[in-house]
């Protein structure tokens, strides 16, 4: 008989194993109690226990019952909401003997009973959103056949190459006829910095919020992409410094430096400023980001080690929440307009610099307001299904705009002013969440991006990352991440290897230039980005095909 | 594929003469349409030099409100040209095809020639808007020196049509279009050369850049920028933009279509200018295949390909007379005593410029500019 004092009976108040978005399916028969598993759960959401069982046997010709009580040892997922199982299946991967892997439970009431003590949930990873989204539904129609030859995309010379910085409007460039040849008058105009990328970027993930292996393996990776293959990618810091020995490297002309509302890591480089040999790729400064609009960066305190604590210039283990906006920023008008040219000014007006924001609707406004600033060099807007970061769910999932439309909508504004051509837009948010890197990407393009900006996509590719849609692991806010990607506890990160991270990078960067060459040979272009070449693009929505000024096909 | 004929020449020459070229080529055109520039006019047009000749097709109605608008304008009529119409089967006639050169009204008498330029353009600009909706008036030129007619049809049978044969319309440069109909419904004004305030140019091959350097062109905010009922009309307005606008030489207008790669143009002395045109222009670059064959103002004809050179494309001739064709047995045709050997196969880093009056062929190489 079980015991009855002290207990209560009918378990109510106890939530079921349904109420959970993944359930753990432990095979018994497979299991050899080996306890891996247990010990390496993030979570904690499976502990070994012991199981008495009440066995009624009977032998003999005659029913002769006897009970036998056994002790047996079982591994048994909890039931505690603040150690649900994320599914990340670090335990099927730890498991000698296949017996153990999460399931998802699409029934589950995950986010009815996570928001313990009052507070909401909180997670890493990006919005959970399964669904198709519009990039993946687009398609590339304007196939060249007969009528003009489609190109090789192994044999033709293909350039896949875009610009950051601010280009000056044909009409204004300094140019003079000297002996039938135009010279630059270089005296007459400000000649605003232009770099050459790669149209996929790294965007910005900070050291802090990723791994030290990680962010290595990420710089190893653009670095050797841009010396090796000669391939001109390059990767955004996010707000948290730069390892110091980079700020005076060579290498970091392959760089965008982040500035965001917390300035971290702004006093190492500032002071590395004088030794630098080279100027970064360009200053991004983070006014919004898609994974959480209108919230700050936040780096919780237990992934502010040591090595973080020095290079942001800050006390370990304390909570590293950036403001939700800029100190400074008073008005679009003046403050931005401001930052942007201090920035400039810190090297000399030879950097691009210019702003990131969330998709939002009133992402035009901003956009014209930089298309009148001569100095600002881009504007990057970060669309909903993107980013990083550790934010409050709901922020993740319901706050922020797509990109598609959001983008297409503000490069056809440039279009009405003319301005299409000189302030480059960078767009990002959901760019290979269904894996379809250079498809989303050249889809983006088409409908106006002159460079578009990756980040679970890189964790996911070159990382192995575990998180999705679903919800799966997303523990990156926590340090505890089973991949090592970002955490900055040394038992996690050494699992991951930094060169095989880099190895990775290049493969992944690689294989999507090729993949864009399959996708532009056949629309017969090769020389120039086909930036805003919306007639190339179809999609089986009327109503979307109308909001962006494509066609419809089906 | 269209086929292109081009000849220009020191003598006056029968408008006919390019025509018979392409019919050489007539393989490689359906027949669904001629295109004729003329410029540098010789016939009842050489005293008129000074003239600005409107170029166009009208119905009966459209005949009376050109009149009344052109009256209204203060344009007076010096002379008009318009063809013998002879009867070909599957040529459906319209009323009245004509080429009329105009006095300038009494209050431009003392005005530059640019101001003249953009009076003319927005006069033909807002002929073609009143004309359009119902084709009433087709108006294709109004220039000095420059005719240009165009119809739907056989080359050939379009020529006896007008009877070019016969009507001694004569020209320094000729400049002709059989037309390969394919994307685009068969409309007048997709029909090529195409012709903007001294500058033409024809086109064979599609333009796979077509939309983004349109809304870069049309968003300059110049109105001569519109039509584009052919991607190819593109090609002419970069011209027009580069060497008018921008004030560029003209070889500048092959960096504007198929910029250099950044390892290339170290060997250019101007590449730091190079450089900038190249990010300021960036919406303007042909992704091909094209072939263009050009004129401007002076009477310069060129002659590029796209980056891939995925178009055939062949100059070749003897000194006061050049022809610049799709094909090799079209300059045959054109000038078929010449030393074959010199005739010029532009790649895909070349310019040819032939000079006015034929005078010298000059092949430019974009790596050496």
């Amino acid at each position: 008989m079980e015991p009855a004092s002290g207990i209560r009976l009918d378990h109510n108040h106890k939530l079921s194993l349904r109420e959970f978005p993944y359930i753990i399916r432990w095979r018994d028969d497979r299991c050899k109690r080996c306890g891996r598993c247990t010990a390496v759960c993030p979570v904690k959401a499976i502990e070994a226990t012991v199981k008495v069982q009440r066995i009624v046997k009977s032998e003999g010709p005659v029913p002769t019952p006897t009970a036998v009580r056994s002790i047996t040892h079982v591994v048994e997922q909890v039931t505690d909401m603040e150690r649900y199982c994320t599914g990340c299946g670090t335990c099927t991967l730890v498991c000698p003997n296949e017996a153990i892997e999460p399931e998802f439970n699409p029934q589950h009431k995950f986010l009815h009973y996570k928001n313990k003590g009052g507070d909401g949930y909180k997670r890493g990873g990006r919005r959970n959103d399964p669904s198709i989204s519009t990039l993946d539904r687009l398609k590339f129609t304007r196939i060249s056949m007969l009528t003009d030859p489609a190109l090789d995309a192994g044999r033709h010379e293909f350039r896949i190459r875009s610009y950051i910085g601010r280009i000056l409007p044909p009409e204004n460039l300094p140019l003079k006829i000297s002996n039938g040849k135009l010279v630059v008058d270089k005296e007459s105009i400000f000649i605003p910095p232009v770099r050459e990328i790669f149209p996929i970027m790294i965007g910005s993930m900070s050291i802090g919020a990723l791994s030290p292996p990680m962010w290595e393996g990420l710089a190893m990776g653009v670095t050797y992409l841009n010396e090796v293959e000669g391939m001109p990618v390059v990767m955004a810091s996010g707000e948290g410094g730069m390892p110091p020995r980079l700020l005076r490297s060579k290498y970091l002309k392959y760089f965008i430096i982040q500035i965001a509302s917390g300035y971290f890591g702004w006093d190492e480089i500032i002071h590395a400023l004088p030794h630098m040999v080279e100027d970064p790729a360009a200053i991004e400064i983070k006014y919004g980001q898609g994974a959480k609009p209108g919230d700050g960066g936040l780096l919780m305190a237990q992934k502010v080690l040591k090595l973080i604590a020095k290079i942001r210039g800050v006390p370990q283990f304390v909570d590293l929440a950036s403001p939700p906006t800029h100190q400074t920023k008073y008005s679009i008008e003046e403050a931005v307009a401001k930052m942007i040219q201090s920035m400039s000014m810190a090297w000399g007006f030879r950097v691009p610099v210019y702003p990131k924001i969330s998709g939002t609707k009133t992402a035009r406004a901003v956009l014209n307001n930089l298309a009148r600033n001569p100095y600002a060099a881009a504007l990057s807007i970060d669309g909903e299904d993107g980013g990083t970061g550790a934010a409050y769910n709901v922020s993740m999932d319901k706050m922020g705009h797509p990109i598609a439309s959001n983008l297409r909508e503000c490069y056809l504004d440039l279009v009405k002013q003319g301005k299409q051509n000189e302030l480059p837009l960078i767009a990002a948010g959901g760019i290979g969440k269904k894996g379809n890197l250079a498809a989303n990407a050249a889809a983006l393009i088409m409908l106006g991006a002159s460079a578009v900006s990756i980040g679970k996509y890189i964790m996911q590719a070159a990382a192995d990352c575990f998180g999705d849609e679903y919800n799966r692991c997303n523990l990156c806010n926590t340090g505890k991440c089973p991949r090592g990607i970002t955490t900055q506890d040394p038992k996690l990160y050494r699992r991951l290897d930094s060169d095989r991270v880099a190895e990775r990078v290049v493969e992944v960067f690689k294989a999507a230039d090729v993949e864009l060459r399959k996708i532009f040979a056949p629309m017969g272009r090769s020389t120039e980005l086909p930036i805003g070449m919306s007639d190339g693009l179809s999609i089986d929505d009327q109503a979307i095909a109308e909001r962006l000024g494509i066609s419809y096909a089906c | 594929m269209c086929r292109l004929a081009a000849i220009t020449s020191k003598d006056y020459i029968s408008s006919i003469e390019p025509i018979l070229a392409l019919e050489t080529m007539k393989e490689g055109h359906d027949g669904s349409g001629l295109g004729l520039t003329l410029k540098n006019l010789g016939g009842e047009f050489e005293k008129l030099k000074k003239y600005p000749i409107l170029s166009g097709i009208c119905s009966k109605t459209g005949k009376k409100t050109l009149d009344d608008f052109m009256k209204k304008q203060g344009f007076r009529l010096r002379h008009e040209w318009t063809p013998k119409i002879k009867p070909i089967r599957g040529i459906v006639a319209r009323d009245y095809y004509f080429a009329r050169a105009y006095d300038y009204p009494a209050s431009y008498a003392g005005k530059s020639m640019h101001e003249k330029e953009e009076l003319l353009m927005n006069t033909r600009l807002a002929i073609r808007k009143m004309g359009e909706p119902d084709e009433s008036i087709f108006a294709f030129s109004f220039y000095p020196d420059v005719i240009t007619l165009k119809e739907v049809g056989d080359p050939l049978e379009v020529a006896e049509f007008f009877g070019l044969d016969k009507n001694g319309l004569k020209a320094k440069i000729v400049f002709a279009q059989g037309r390969q109909n394919t994307n685009y419904a068969i409309y007048l004004y997709a029909c090529h050369p195409f012709f903007i305030q001294g500058y033409c140019s024809m086109t064979n091959g599609e333009n796979t850049a077509f939309v983004p350097i349109r809304e870069f062109l049309m968003s300059r905010g110049f109105p001569g920028y519109i039509g584009y009922n052919s991607d190819s009309e593109v090609f002419t307005h970069i011209l027009h933009y580069t060497v008018r606008q921008l004030k560029f030489p003209l070889t500048y207008y092959k960096d504007v279509i198929t910029p250099l790669k950044p390892s290339e143009m170290e060997n250019r002395t101007d590449r730091e200018a190079l450089k900038l045109i190249k990010q300021s222009l960036r919406p303007l670059c042909i992704d091909g295949p094209n072939m263009v064959i050009g004129f401007t103002p002076d009477g310069t004809c060129f002659m590029v390909q796209d980056s891939k050179k995925l178009r055939p494309g062949v100059v070749g001739g003897i000194k006061g007379r050049y022809a610049l064709m799709s094909e090799e047995c079209g300059v045959d045709r054109a000038v078929p005593k010449r030393d074959r050997s010199k005739d010029i196969f532009p790649m895909k880093y070349d310019m040819v410029i032939v000079s006015p009056d034929a005078q010298e062929v000059k092949v430019w190489n974009q790596l050496q500019g």
